[in-house]
């Protein structure tokens, strides 16, 4: 098992340098740069500042240069510094977001496990039920909603018409001058919406998952013979076939740790929030190479630990994997 | 809301609509109890959405709305534009103008102090300067700066600018903001220093007070600003990327203002609702969209065909389609109002009938199938214009239908914005496109109309080249003589209109909405922001009462 753990450990920087490397040419590729975006149309923008600026972003180097010295900063951590005119550094453009994004999946990924395991595992048991039907449609309604369809009219419900919630943002104007619970509160009000909509679509999945698993463990001989020993049928389910089947669950709940900091930019623009999506779209859309390059690896490395964590939680789950 | 900010940014491609008015002010339904007397008082607080979020505080090395907009209200320049878009001074009390236009002389004010109290003096002017023309200053605004020969500062309130031959814009370059020196003087690229990144200091109306990237940018009144201290208390700006969230949150209360989109102001607020909150502004902007021809193009090498497409596109369906009637025809590149605008220029009334028999003269004949031919070449082409922009895809599609009605094929194209620019028409591989201008008070248009400008990064795309056109823009630039100015300004928009290198299509109006509890609001040709820190709140009315 170490070695195994070893082995895909080393494998993860390889993968790293070959996701970069195809990046950093595609990007480069894309129409227009940052000095684009700052001189083109510009009537004052003359050939000269054009120069000038790309010999400050280093953009006058050939490509391979530029990426061999990418490479060498990211080998010390340093994701360098944003093309943005207030130079920040890129590392700490995404450390300031990352609370927000990881906070706000954290939750909606709450709330998905909360609704979804419950549902997924009634509806299994009471197959073909009124109940069951009902639930899948309203699943999939939920699945077939466009979020930011879905956003605007909370938005409109819940912020204009009743009043009850804040439509936007992350907190009130006043939030500074509020006490402890005051605070807490305000937070609290901002996310209701943004969460139940970041965690709505996702609930579609998770549920039916859930009821296709339970399904298949619900036909094994061990239920059946449990059933015919006498226990009843709530002692049968939640001891037996709810741990076998909440198995690949963790597979999923693995492969959604890139999610976590992956911001969905539909629904933070839509919420007005400074998440980690917001931040990535901005960079596409101004050119920001490092700021590009910098959420591409946080990514791609977390996809891959992502995975790593799935395949080891699920041998650690189930010993018919870990003898293979 | 922000202050009349006036950058030496004559021409930019249009983001956002931001600009001034014409001289008729119209004002919305609701409007005219504005000018209802109540006292001024201090406090409260203007809380607005901006689309994009502050890339840095010192504009010289930014280019986007929202920064220049955050600098507006911490920083000045020695000049800027007053209501009637006349150049008055900011920092600098008065100026003179030699004879031969080639010394500038600014006297500056005294009693002016950097936010940390520290006297503003010709220094800091000196400096600006120098690090506008450095090199390692990422600067796009140091042209307009390389013109100068020589900045000298005989004592600590005068500032003399010397230019090799007179510069009619040079005037207003000197509205760049002005930047402190004691601060700045130890960063050699100003890029990277707090003031641009964290903490700016300036000597403006507003001091600031907080940034939260990508949230909100909080400025508060500075008590001690040298035009007086600004009424309202604080400002906060709020980052709110989508135009639906933003109008929900204006009619939430969340935000006090913001600027409508011309269904938004047509459609969506003509309720009783909307009317006892919230009042509604309109004056025209300095923006226009045109159709504009690659003049080598076999088919717009002729002056007649040009002339026809101006008489088969009906302005007033695109105004009232595209804008639900909320702007202007354009006749040039100025907007009516403008001091050198020519109100008597050669007119193309919408006429069909008239089109089709220009595009006689020139040779094309209506084919089998209706489309005009010549020469068996059928009258097809393809416009393009970029993504994103819905008002210009409308346009795009009622122009086509228009044409269509005299025979002519218009394909439509809508690309990527950097591939547009990039793969299209800087290599000036198009046909015809649909674009816009921004542009500012200052009327010189060098960039645009003068045929040394059609490198594949400057501006005049569409290859235009007119000997008295070229000689009128130099005249127009060399000279301070306004009478003389607007003489140049007003042939050349003559020779535009008989030439139609553009069909210029509109001009939209700016829509601002804002919380009826703000009073002083006055439009004017400069827009509304002009008079800001005289705007206040009654104090019955104040909604935030803690900025006092």
């Amino acid at each position: 098992m170490l070695g195994y753990i070893g082995r895909r450990l080393f494998v993860i920087p390889v993968m790293i340098v070959g996701i970069s490397l195809i990046s950093f040419v595609v990007i480069n590729m894309a129409p227009g740069g940052p000095i684009g975006i700052a001189a083109d149309l510009n009537p004052k923008a003359t050939a000269e500042y054009r120069e000038r600026l790309k010999a400050y972003y280093g953009l006058d180097k050939p490509i391979y240069v530029r990426y061999a010295n990418w490479l060498g900063r990211l080998a010390t951590f340093d994701f360098g510094e944003s093309f943005a005119p207030d130079g920040r550094k890129v590392w700490d453009k995404i450390r300031e977001r990352i609370p927000v994004t990881l906070g706000i999946n954290v939750l909606s990924e709450a709330l998905i496990l909360i609704v979804a395991v419950p549902l997924g595992i009634y509806s299994a048991v009471r197959r073909g039920t009124l109940f069951d039907r009902a639930s899948t449609v309203a699943v999939f309604v939920g699945f077939a909603v466009p979020g930011f369809w879905l956003a605007l009219l909370l938005m409109i419900l819940f912020g204009v018409h009743l009043g009850w919630l804040p439509i936007s943002g992350l907190t009130s104007l006043e939030h500074d001058s509020m006490n402890l619970a005051g605070k807490i509160l305000d937070r609290a009000r901002h996310l209701v919406m943004p969460v139940f909509v970041a965690g709505f679509g996702g609930l579609a999945g998770m549920s039916r998952y859930m009821r296709s698993n339970m399904l298949e463990v619900i036909r094994q001989d061990y239920i059946a013979t449990a059933k015919a020993k006498g226990l009843p049928e709530r002692k049968v389910v939640l001891r037996h076939a709810v741990r076998n089947a909440l198995l690949p669950v963790i597979t999923i709940l693995g492969l959604s740790v890139p999610g976590l900091l992956g911001g969905a930019v539909i629904f933070e623009t839509i919420f007005a929030i400074p998440g980690l999506g917001q931040l990535y779209y901005q960079g596409v859309m101004s050119r920001d190479y490092p700021l590009i390059m910098g959420s591409l690896v946080i990514t791609a490395f977390l996809t891959l630990l992502g995975n790593l964590l799935a395949d080891v939680g699920y041998a650690l789950a189930d010993p018919r994997i870990r003898t293979e | 809301m922000r202050r009349a900010n006036f950058l030496p940014v004559a021409i930019f491609l249009v983001a956002a609509l931001t600009g001034g008015c014409s001289g008729d002010k119209k004002e919305a339904p609701g409007a005219a109890d504005a000018a209802r007397q109540d006292t001024p008082a201090y406090g409260d607080a203007l809380v607005e959405g901006s689309i994009g979020d502050v890339s840095g505080f010192i504009s010289a090395v930014t280019s986007d709305t929202a920064s220049h907009a955050a600098a507006s209200y911490i920083f000045n320049g020695l000049v800027k534009y007053d209501k009637d878009l006349k150049l008055e001074g900011d920092l600098a009390e008065s100026w003179e103008v030699t004879p031969d236009g080639k010394k500038i002389t600014f006297h500056l004010r005294k009693n002016v102090k950097w936010h940390d109290n520290v006297p503003f003096t010709s220094g800091d002017v000196l400096f600006t300067y120098r690090k506008m023309i450095d090199p390692n200053t990422p600067t796009a605004y140091g042209e307009s700066f390389k013109q100068v020969r020589r900045v000298t500062a005989p004592d600590a309130y005068t500032v003399v600018a010397d230019y090799d031959k007179p510069y009619a814009p040079a005037l207003e370059s000197w509205g760049m903001n002005i930047l402190p020196k004691h601060l700045l003087e130890k960063y050699p690229d100003i890029k990277r220093s707090p003031i641009n990144t964290s903490r700016p200091i300036g000597t403006g109306p507003y001091r600031f007070a907080e940034w939260k990237p990508g949230e909100k940018i909080v400025f508060d009144a500075n008590p001690d600003y040298f035009e007086g201290r600004p009424y309202i208390g604080r400002v906060v700006t709020r980052v709110i990327p989508d135009q639906a969230t933003t109008f929900l949150e204006l009619k939430s209360g969340g935000i006090d203002s913001m600027t409508l989109t011309p269904l938004q102001y047509s459609r969506q607020t003509e309720t009783e609702e909307f009317r006892k909150n919230f009042r509604k502004y309109r004056y025209l902007s300095f923006v226009y969209t045109y159709l504009g021809f690659r003049l080598d193009h076999p088919f717009f090498k002729d002056k007649r065909v040009r002339q026809a497409f101006a008489h088969a596109i009906n302005k007033k369906e695109l105004i009232d389609g595209v804008l639900f009637g909320l702007g202007r025809e354009v006749t040039g590149p100025y907007k009516p109002g403008h001091w050198v605008y020519n109100p008597n220029v050669r007119l193309y009334p919408y006429d069909p009938g008239k089109a089709k028999g220009l595009l006689a003269e020139a040779g094309w004949k209506p084919g089998a199938d209706g489309t005009m031919e010549k020469e068996g070449r059928k009258f097809a082409f393809t416009v393009l214009t970029n993504a994103g922009n819905e008002s210009r895809s409308k346009t795009a599609t009622i122009i086509q239908q228009q044409l269509a009605a005299v025979g002519i094929r218009m394909e439509i194209r809508t690309l990527e914005w950097a591939a547009f620019i990039n793969e299209f028409v800087k290599k000036r591989k198009f046909d015809a496109l649909i674009l816009g201008w921004s542009t500012g008070p200052e009327p010189d248009q060098f960039d645009i109309w003068s045929s040394t400008k059609t490198g594949p990064d400057e501006l005049n795309h569409v290859g235009f080249a007119n000997a008295e056109v070229d000689r009128l823009l130099e005249a127009g630039r060399r000279t301070f003589d306004m009478e003389k100015r607007r003489k140049a300004y007003f042939r050349i928009q003559e020779i535009l209109a008989e030439e139609q290198p553009y069909v210029f299509l509109y001009a939209p109006e700016t829509l601002p909405a804002f919380h009826k509890r703000f009073r002083g609001i006055e439009p004017a040709p400069a827009g509304i922001s002009y008079n800001f820190i005289k705007w206040y709140v009654p104090k019955a009315e104040q909604k935030y009462t803690t900025y006092r």
